[in-house]
């Protein structure tokens, strides 16, 4: 089976644009969502789906696929958005979003059929457990596919992620790769205020996992830390991707109060402008 | 069909042998292990396919959420707990990760009623069915003997392909099904006819049930028997019609009386044919320590219990005419 070919790196920041848009556009088109969280992974879910990930998009159930699990659920426009691009289903069908009858359900379902899309999540704290899971299966069935979980920060304060935490690395689960997204906040403020996690590295390191921290919108950074992750035989590997909620727009990165919100059709016009003259100015100042 | 105890067992060992032997016709069965494998049953599978036992330790959430992943890898994973452990502890999981996703994992709950007996209150399931029954995709069963337990757990393995609920117990408890037929899920069993009352039980009260009916039938009423070893399909069919065949039910199991068998079939013949009902079953408390046949009596589910309920039923039938 032929596998999507992986794309040039540098390739990678203009899809990366053309998926913060689509986010954009979608969540303004919903009027409800989540777009903080969804922006800021934009850089990991393009880098894992353009050029780490064996998957093919004319065969979403091809049996020795890469998985990828998105446990934190409220980012399936990330999620929808780079399925688009990479071929799954056509781009217009991402103003569906939240809408009746829609594949694209506000957190993910897999009851409506949606291709590509591995797992209904929504409910923190499960989808690593699920990842464990199909890890356990593919050692069981001697595959070399791997298994890639998105979890939150946030989310790591629910305590089923560390049963399943244990249970990774008590079984040896080398084919799960972890990414959390650290973007230091969740809905009701900074992590570190709501519920301390650090020292996060060590607590991983503790649980016996392989840990990796990358800048989540560094294309070679994240690119380094997955290939790094490749590389630990009987562990399982996390890489604490530390991210800025709403990468890409100036007036709402890092502001906590766009966990949960979306741009009203006027913002998402400028929004869309703005990301639209980085990426010009981008590659002005690679040319020059 | 004849009352012959062909000896009391638990019927979690029934659970353990249908693992067992469906375990051995087909290799993508696996089992999940929360610490307590031996005490649900499932150490016989687990000795004789250790590369297909996988231990979790005592983390529910996290168990539901593996057999999750296997399944949707094409593996058929069953995991047992007590049942108290999976309807409660695992009750997000359950909900999102297994029946959202409409997985086939089989969960077993075992340490089902007061009949768990000195253990008490905590480790006596009796919300299990109430909690397993309202979630979309979930198949209930609640087997009635040792015997039928095995054929339950196999059909469970072999005949599903969404989420699963068997039910099972502690306790040794009469068996007394023959296995001579077929293990149908969501059709019930007629194991008497009667024109009187139905009597419809579920679990260890099918036993009760049948007692029941011999003292009643010396009393010159006659019970229809009704074995509802399926809670979720339910058998409307059947159901209704010992509804309007004897014009009165009773419902008896080792749960609590709302939202168990007895509320199950409470809401269908209040929508299609309403008759008189009377609930055996335990009534809005948590049990405590004792053995099994003591507790049982003293929260009132043993055939005199089932008898007192069905005469006092039977003249409210006729009053009502
Ligand atoms: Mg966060």
């Amino acid at each position: 089976m032929a596998q999507r070919k992986a794309c040039d790196t540098e390739a990678l920041p203009r899809i990366a644009t053309e998926i913060r848009k689509s986010v954009i556009r979608s969540l303004a088109e919903a009027g409800s969502g989540h777009l903080g969280g969804s922006l800021g992974l934009a850089d990991v879910f393009t880098t894992l789906y353009f050029s780490v990930l064996k998957h093919d998009p004319s065969f979403p159930q091809w049996p020795d696929r890469d998985r990828l699990i998105l446990s934190i659920g409220h980012v399936a426009p990330v999620l929808y958005a780079t399925l688009a691009h990479a071929g799954y289903f056509p781009v217009g069908e991402l103003m569906t979003l939240r809408k009746q009858g829609s594949r694209l359900q506000g957190h993910p379902g897999r009851d409506h059929g949606l291709p590509g899309l591995e797992l209904s999540a929504g409910s923190l704290g499960q989808g690593l457990s699920v990842a464990v899971g199909m890890a356990i299966a593919g050692k069981s069935d001697q595959k070399s596919h791997k298994i890639y979980a998105i979890l939150g920060d946030g989310e790591l304060q629910e305590g089923s992620v560390w049963e399943s935490a244990m249970a990774a690395a008590h079984h040896h689960l080398d084919n799960l790769i972890v990414i959390v997204d650290r973007n230091g906040v969740q809905i009701d403020g900074k992590t570190e205020d709501v519920m301390g996690l650090e020292p996060l590295a060590d607590k991983w390191k503790s649980f016996g996992w392989h840990v990796i921290s990358c800048n989540g919108h560094d294309f070679g950074s994240i690119l380094r830390a997955l290939y790094s992750a490749a590389g630990a035989p009987g562990l399982p590997s996390v890489i604490i991707a530390n991210t800025i909620m709403g990468k890409g727009i100036k007036s709402i990165e890092g502001n906590y109060q766009w966990h949960g919100k979306v741009p009203t059709k006027e913002q998402a016009v400028d929004f869309i402008q703005e990301l639209s003259e980085n990426t010009n100015q981008r590659e002005f100042d690679a040319i020059n | 069909m004849p009352l012959i105890n062909r000896g009391n067992r638990p019927t979690k060992a029934g659970f353990g042998e249908g693992l067992l032997e469906a375990g051995k016709r087909n290799p993508l069965v696996m089992a999940i292990g929360a610490d307590i494998t031996s005490s649900v049953g499932v150490n016989l599978f687990a000795e004789a396919y250790p590369e297909r036992f996988i231990s979790i330790g005592i983390a529910e959430q996290n168990c539901m959420g593996v057999a999750t992943g296997l399944a949707l890898e094409g593996k058929i994973p069953v995991f047992s707990t007590y049942g108290v452990f999976a309807a409660h502890r695992a009750a997000d999981q359950i909900r999102i990760s297994v029946c959202y996703n409409n997985v086939h994992v089989i969960i077993g709950g075992a340490h089902a009623g007061v009949s768990v007996g000195p253990d008490g209150a905590t480790h006596q399931a009796l919300e299990d069915l109430a909690v397993m029954r309202v979630l979309p995709n979930m198949t209930v069963l609640s087997p009635c003997d040792a015997t039928q337990t095995k054929l339950a757990t196999i059909a469970a393995i072999e005949q599903c392909h969404g989420p699963v609920y068997i039910r099972f117990g502690r306790e040794p408890m009469p068996d007394f099904t023959d296995g001579s037929k077929p293990y149908t899920i969501g059709k019930a069993e007629i194991l008497r006819q009667g024109h009187d009352l139905t009597i419809a039980a579920t679990g260890h009260l099918v036993w009760e049930a049948l007692k029941a009916a011999e003292t009643l039938q010396s009393r010159g009423i006659s019970a229809h028997v009704l074995n509802i070893h399926t809670i979720k399909p339910l058998d409307t069919e059947t159901i209704l019609q010992a509804a309007r065949e004897t014009g009165a039910i009773i419902t008896a199991e080792e749960h609590q009386v709302t939202g168990g068998l007895g509320g199950a079939i409470a809401e269908l013949v209040a929508g299609y044919y309403p008759v008189p009902m009377e609930f055996v079953g335990m009534n809005n408390r948590f049990g405590e320590s004792g053995n099994a046949e003591t507790l049982m009596e003293m929260f009132g589910m043993k055939s005199s219990m089932i008898v007192t309920k069905s005469l006092q039923l039977v003249e409210r039938k006729f009053k009502n005419r």
